[in-house]
């Protein structure tokens, strides 16, 4: 049962036994039924300052017992029967009170607002932070748009959960494992399984050609796997491509119901750190590995202006890696079909932007600010050594020969 | 006996205050704790049933939990027309000397971190209404004329701003020029006796407010001191879900010697060793929802304490405290948006864009 049930009905069965042995022990007083009572009440009062049950709707049950065994040993005999009858009529009266008590009111608020995550974040204990202390001076934690931008150091991921889990949200994971591909699913599936949001609902999407080469895994109990079975195109590229269009159409037939965020990741990744609900925001991409240094005129936009991708140069705030991004499901929509409807305009005109959607997410990105961003800790590419500033590798590009996997 | 006739009045006495209908002087109080000022009546009951919001406004709002699927109030910033500005470097933080972020990833806004120019043309287009409540009363009214003038010049330019001044005097409230989309009324509600009712029924009276006029005429609303100025822009980076200030007299010094109400009994207590930032109560604000659900739940906890012959040490600025650190805010100014005049200014502290007035309280509290 709940465990605020618990602490009601343990006095209540304590005063029972100790009111029962005390009839063995010696000749029964008033007293011996009054003090089972009255300890009772004391370890219901103070059970009442772990749980915000009113001390008054523990105490009533109580007193009654303890009234109904004092009357009952002036009217007839005291027998063992007489001191556990009202005992067990409290305990009665408690456990089946309590719903009532404890169902939070719409109307007038009865007490303090309290309610699951102000009660963990008030036991918590983490170090205060100081306004003239920064965590971090080394990277920039913000964008002028002021989203903020996720590197260790800079948050408390038991605040975040804190503040997460009352709201129950579900968060959806599209990857694709199209042709060889397949190979990578147990490596992504095993280690996000142990490190993707860790301890909180996730529905994992699987889109495949080859339903029958995907592995048996045990999952987490809050994680879910769905296999959709899906085309393969002859060009890896288009592979790529279609994604966001199959994203678009799922959202609106099925995911708008099911998750109340989406992220879609690269298949052919292995985590090997916690990536927790700090990545849960309304539009959220990742900055990439290999241009997080480089002035934005260096950055691999799309520059060629008959691309509906095309960035003109002087404009960009950093760019994204397409391999993780993600947001709340409907703008994860408005997403992936303003990018397809850029990569359909584009092959009617004969054109393919230079990093294929990557390059119309980017466009997307700079005109759609992101209220969140994810720092290369999230994306890591493999071929790149690992420089100080990136203090944790929490998503990693397996290693891979891509002319072979790509063919 | 006496135990369950002791039992027995303190329900009743539950009861009845919950109605209203009685002051906590006239029972026996099994918390006697001596109020912060004894001599203090509290001049009738504060109610403790206050007006909900209309539905539609229930609709939009992520508090009602009964949804099925939550809205989500943090908007994406859509540039509409093509924008020159200095890119965001990973590797170039713009401030090396403060806090940015909170360990719960709220910005905390300070000069150098945000780029106005580009805020401006997410927001804009948007068309919001942006609300500022203000308190004059008794003697307060003196500081309308120059907080509307200072922030007719500076607060949210170029945005439609509805300042809504609650006073026991409209008479002596001075009409000043607003430039054009902007507005002022008189909201005119009862002047209490001891400064500390007046400070505490805020809460009520901001709550009451928004259920029956502002929130058919803002999106945002904020709630300022009035015995204060805008020396510097205050724009839309200060817009958020929920917002906070940090006290400037408090900014830099462990948390064990934040003013919070340390008495356990108090529904505003904060114990030593917990406590992230000592808010200021003097300005505070974010989406109409949310300050309508925030200026609830500080009623709640003053009524509570009042139902225990309570008041917390610096009255609802307590209560304040209370509620951001067990409900943290999605956006922190810092001091530059509430800054004291009487301290020096440190480096930290570029610019200062809201401070107080000087002033004799002993005089205008009266």
């Amino acid at each position: 049962m709940d465990i605020k049930k618990v602490h009601i009905v343990i006095p209540i069965v304590m005063a029972g036994i100790i009111g029962y042995l005390g009839t063995k022990i010696m000749d029964i007083k008033k007293v011996h039924i009054v003090i089972p009572i009255v300890m009772a009440g004391i370890i219901g009062y103070f059970g009442t300052e772990i749980m915000d049950i009113k001390k008054v709707h523990i105490l009533i049950p109580i007193v009654m017992a303890g009234i109904i065994g004092y009357l009952g040993t002036k009217i007839m005999d005291i027998k063992e029967v007489h001191i556990l009858i009202p005992i067990v009529m409290a305990g009665i009266i408690g456990y089946l009170g309590i719903p009532h008590i404890s169902r939070p009111s719409s109307q007038p608020v009865r007490q303090v607002d309290l309610d699951e995550t102000s009660l963990v974040i008030s036991r918590m204990s983490y170090p205060q932070p100081f306004v003239d202390k920064p965590q971090r001076t080394d990277v920039l934690l913000m964008s002028p748009w002021l989203a903020p931008i996720m590197w260790e150091g800079t948050f408390n991921r038991d605040i975040l959960n804190a503040q997460y889990r009352q709201k129950k949200f579900v968060v959806g994971v599209a990857t694709f494992a199209v042709k060889k591909y397949v190979r990578f699913i147990e490596g992504f599936l095993g280690s996000a399984n142990k490190f993707f949001l860790s301890g909180h609902r996730v529905n994992f999407y699987l889109f495949t050609d080859h339903p029958e080469k995907v592995p048996s895994m045990k999952l987490a109990p809050e994680k879910s796997l769905f296999i959709i079975p899906v085309q393969n195109y002859s060009r890896w590229q288009d592979i790529s491509m279609n994604r966001m269009d199959i994203i678009s159409n799922r959202i609106r037939t099925h995911w708008h119901y099911e998750v109340d965020y989406l992220y879609s990741m690269d298949i052919d990744v292995q985590m090997f750190e916690h990536i927790g609900v700090e990545i849960i925001d309304t539009l959220v991409g990742t900055i990439s590995s290999w241009q997080y240094t480089k002035p934005r005129d260096s950055n691999s936009y799309e520059r060629r202006p008959e691309s509906r991708a095309a960035i003109p140069s002087g404009e960009g705030d950093f760019y994204y890696a397409a391999s993780f991004y993600g947001g709340s499901v409907s703008e994860v929509y408005k997403l992936t079909t303003a990018c397809f409807k850029g990569v359909t305009e584009d092959r009617a005109n004969g054109i393919e932007a230079k990093w294929h959607e990557e390059s119309h997410l980017n466009k997307y990105l700079l005109y759609h600010k992101p209220t969140r961003l994810l720092s290369p800790e999230y994306y890591w590419d493999e071929e790149l050594p690992r420089p100080q500033i990136i203090r944790v590798k929490r998503l990693s590009s397996v290693r891979k020969d891509l002319e072979e996997v790509r063919s | 006996m006496e135990i369950c006739l002791f039992f027995l009045l303190h329900f009743r006495r539950h009861d009845l205050l919950e109605s209203g209908e009685i002051c906590s002087h006239t029972l026996p109080n099994p918390h006697s704790h001596i109020c912060l000022d004894d001599s203090l009546e509290w001049a009738s009951p504060l109610p403790s049933i206050l007006p909900s919001l209309p539905r539609n406004l229930l609709h939009e709002t992520t508090i009602c939990r009964r949804e099925a699927r939550p809205a989500f109030p943090r908007w994406v910033f859509v540039l509409l027309c093509r924008l020159s500005y200095p890119q965001p470097r990973s590797l170039d933080q713009k401030r090396l000397d403060v806090l940015t972020l909170t360990p719960w990833l709220a910005p905390i806004v300070w000069e150098g971190t945000f780029n106005s120019e580009l805020l401006d043309s997410a927001y804009k287009p948007l068309n919001l209404t942006i609300g500022v409540t203000a308190f004059a009363i008794g003697k307060y009214t003196m500081f309308v004329g120059r907080f509307v003038e200072s922030a007719e010049k500076l607060f949210m330019k170029g945005y439609r701003v509805n300042y809504y001044i609650f006073t026991n005097d409209p008479q002596v409230i001075p009409r000043v020029q607003l430039q054009p989309g902007r507005s002022l009324s008189i909201v005119p509600i009862k002047k209490y006796s001891h400064w500390q009712e007046i400070s505490m029924r805020r809460m009520e009276a901001i709550n009451r407010h928004i259920a029956e006029v502002s929130h058919r005429e803002v999106n945002y609303l904020f709630c300022l001191d009035i015995d204060m100025v805008f020396h510097n822009p205050w724009g839309v980076e200060t817009l958020g879900e929920m917002v906070a200030a940090i006290h400037p007299g408090y900014y830099n010094v462990p948390r064990s010697q934040f003013p919070y109400e340390r008495r356990s009994s108090s529904a505003a207590f904060i114990p030593d060793s917990q406590g992230d930032f000592y808010y200021a109560g003097a300005v505070f604000g974010g989406l109409l929802k949310q300050v309508y659900e925030f200026t609830r739940a500080c009623h709640m906890t003053i009524l509570a304490d009042k139902a225990n012959g309570i008041m917390a040490a610096w009255q609802e600025e307590s209560h304040l405290n209370k509620r951001f650190f067990s409900h943290k805010p999605s956006k922190l100014l810092s001091p530059e948006y509430v800054w004291d005049d009487t301290k020096p200014k440190p480096p930290e502290v570029r610019l200062i864009r809201f401070s107080t007035v000087n002033k004799d309280y002993k005089e205008i509290r009266d």
